[in-house]
């Protein structure tokens, strides 16, 4: 899907996380390596508790790894203070979530400028980007309305516009699509593929909703904090998004000449 | 930052912020009543010894500084006269009256000052010839009783006392207004110090003396610098008085202390009551907050931006609260009928209103320390 620049925008290796200590301890994520080029918009799958959400939150320096290293561009996440996180975060990561994505007293525009605004970088250029963003999401007529006047796919879009706006090295995207019906999802997450490869971001999308996975480049499963499958072959994704579970796809992918990449050591799978 | 999400904020849910500054006003209006009202009662009670022309007051010795109590005699009034350092004294008799109407009006309780005329505690005047030794019916008036009573110099007013057991009758004109002097709540009626002594309430068996006995010496002294030296020299060279200043005769003026401490109670808890309110309205609001706020440090927003922004919104609440209470409690009490005791002292309303610019940064302590605690992981589920 789309042309690929090869530049590496994020990189992780043996990226481990364990919350508590001693007998309370909980390892979320075991051991991840992965990479994510420029251009290239990866879907973060895996059931509940597969530590997905907490591998999110390490790349948005929200959370520092117990152990490994992550790079996003040159810098490396864990060796930054709280301060240098925040910074690094408004001005490297777009981020949209889940649920309460917007300022509820800021107008659409006035939420995509915002990131500008905490970026110091609300000249007239970036207003005008901010404008346009939104206007290529369909949001022209919308651009003064607050939240609440929104419907829950155009908030979605509104923050995807806030999370491109500033040119971020990396966009992330919590499980956009779970507060709307299927046909605005599909419709959110294509536009948010397109604007990825567009202007050519490194991309993540974590969902468990396998369908949304159409319009990804990469398939990244976890189970139980690990890396259990990577698929690059479109073929195999398409084939996956139909399916809708990689259980109902095994049989038909297992048919095809394509095999899965298995990440993380084999003998500690479950 | 902090003031365009402030602003935008309090802009957008005006209705909600209006509501917070209207809570702060009506406690702002609660505050400043209760200050102008004991600054009102304080007043009435302390107006007379505070516009005393006098920078020393005597009293007898021992009478713990009551005015009723304190008896002295003209015999000590020459030999404070003598003291180096005192430029003048005047005596001072105090005693209660009742001011009856032939036309039926109801009767007004005053305060009947006896002094010398010319000599301090005379009062100043705004009209009228004033006081003249020789001329025995002669008053001067306070302007509070000349408004209620609707007197002019040249009208005449009857004193009732009480002598034994009969009620007297005095015909008095006036001759001389001043300006409001109330004592123990009541306006004053000025006369010559022979004269108070024969209207005066008296008991029974009280017959009259060879010497005028009155209350109160009121000194004025050559160079006010000297207040101690002076006090010290009439302390130990006249007998049995006790010297003090205005101030500390107004603390002992009976209930007095008792009154305002109250009022300053009830102002304290009012604004600690504020204060409460307050943090209480902040931290709610707040807490309605924590996911908007989540998700605004997950986007890069500095905690410092997020905390700055909701205390220059209590900031601005309390200030527009503050403004509203006051222009409110100033335009109601312009249309407040003039005998209900309240003063509004400007220090006192001004410390009031500093009080009350405070109660609001005060009680949002509590929710900036919230605001800053957010964990930004809280925007995608994850709170820690």
């Amino acid at each position: 899907m789309g042309d690929l620049s090869l530049t590496t925008a994020l990189k992780t290796a043996e990226v481990t996380k364990i919350y508590g200590k001693d007998n309370a301890a909980v390892l979320a994520v075991d051991q991840v390596s992965i990479e994510v080029k420029r251009g290239e918009f990866v879907g973060l799958v895996g059931p509940s508790g597969s530590g997905k959400t907490s591998m999110l939150a390490m790349l948005a320096a929200l959370l520092s790894p117990t152990s490994g290293s992550i790079f996003i561009g040159d810098v490396e996440l864990g060796k930054m203070d709280e301060k240098d996180r925040t910074m690094f975060r408004r001005e490297k990561i777009g981020f949209t979530f889940q649920s309460n994505n917007l300022v509820p007293y800021l107008t659409a525009l006035e939420n995509v400028e915002l990131m500008l605004r905490l970026n110091k970088a609300l000249d007239p250029l970036g207003k005008a980007r901010a404008r346009e963003l939104l206007v290529r999401l369909g949001l022209e007529s919308k651009l003064n309305n607050l939240p609440n006047q929104l419907s829950g796919g155009q908030q979605q879009r509104v923050a995807i516009a806030r999370a491109l706006v500033h040119n971020p090295e990396v966009v992330l995207a919590d499980e956009p699509t779970a507060s709307l019906d299927t046909e605005r999802a599909f419709q959110v997450v294509e536009t948010f593929s397109n604007l990825i490869h567009e202007q050519n971001r490194a991309g993540i999308m974590v969902t468990h909703d396998l369908r949304m996975t159409k319009y990804v480049d990469k398939v990244i499963q976890m189970v139980d904090g690990k890396v259990m499958r990577m698929l690059s072959d479109q073929a195999q994704i398409d084939m996956l998004a139909r399916k809708g579970s990689f259980e109902a796809a095994e049989e038909q992918l297992s048919l095809t000449p394509f095999r899965f990449t298995v990440a993380g050591s084999q003998p500690e799978l479950g | 930052m902090s003031f365009y999400l402030a602003l935008k904020e309090m802009w957008r849910l005006r209705g909600r912020y209006l509501l917070f500054s209207m809570v702060i006003a009506l406690i702002t209006s609660l505050v400043l009543f209760i200050a102008a009202l004991a600054g009102g009662l304080a007043n009435a009670n302390r107006q007379f010894i505070d516009k005393l022309d006098a920078d020393i007051l005597i009293y007898q010795a021992n009478v713990d500084l009551q005015p009723t109590s304190s008896r002295l005699g003209r015999s000590k009034l020459s030999d404070v006269r003598r003291i180096e350092g005192v430029a003048a004294v005047g005596p001072l008799g105090i005693s209660t009256a009742t001011v009856v109407f032939e036309d039926g009006r109801s009767p007004i309780d005053i305060s009947m000052v006896g002094v010398d005329p010319g000599a301090p505690g005379d009062p100043p005047l705004l009209e009228g010839p004033g006081l003249l030794i020789k001329r025995n019916n002669d008053v001067v008036i306070d302007e509070g009783l000349a408004s209620r009573a609707n007197l002019r110099v040249g009208s005449t007013i009857i004193l009732k006392t009480i002598q034994g057991t009969k009620e007297e009758f005095y015909k008095m004109s006036v001759v001389g207004i001043t300006d409001s002097r109330q004592y123990f709540f009541q306006p004053s009626v000025f006369m010559p110090l022979t004269t108070w002594e024969k209207v005066r309430p008296q008991g029974a068996g009280e017959s009259a003396s060879s010497e005028i006995v009155f209350n109160l010496m009121a000194v004025q002294l050559q160079d006010q610098s000297q207040y101690d030296l002076v006090a010290q020299r009439l302390a130990s060279r006249v007998d049995g008085i006790e010297v003090t200043d205005k101030s500390t005769a107004i603390l002992a003026l009976p209930g007095y202390t008792a009154q305002q401490s109250t009022l300053n109670t009830q102002q304290a808890f009012t604004l600690l009551i504020g204060v409460l309110v307050l943090g209480g309205f902040f931290q709610i609001q707040t807490l309605q907050k924590v996911a908007q706020i989540g998700v605004l440090k997950a986007i890069g927003s500095p905690s410092l931006t997020v905390a700055s922004a909701i205390m220059l919104q209590i900031i601005l609440v309390t200030i527009i609260g503050v403004g509203i209470g006051s222009m409110g409690t100033l335009l109601m009490a312009l249309a407040l009928p003039g005998n209900i005791p309240i003063l509004f002292a400007g220090p006192t309303v001004l410390s009031a209103i500093a009080l009350l610019l405070l109660i609001g940064p005060i009680g949002g302590l509590v929710s900036i320390r919230l605001a800053i605690r957010i964990d930004p992981l809280i925007a995608i589920g994850l709170s820690s």
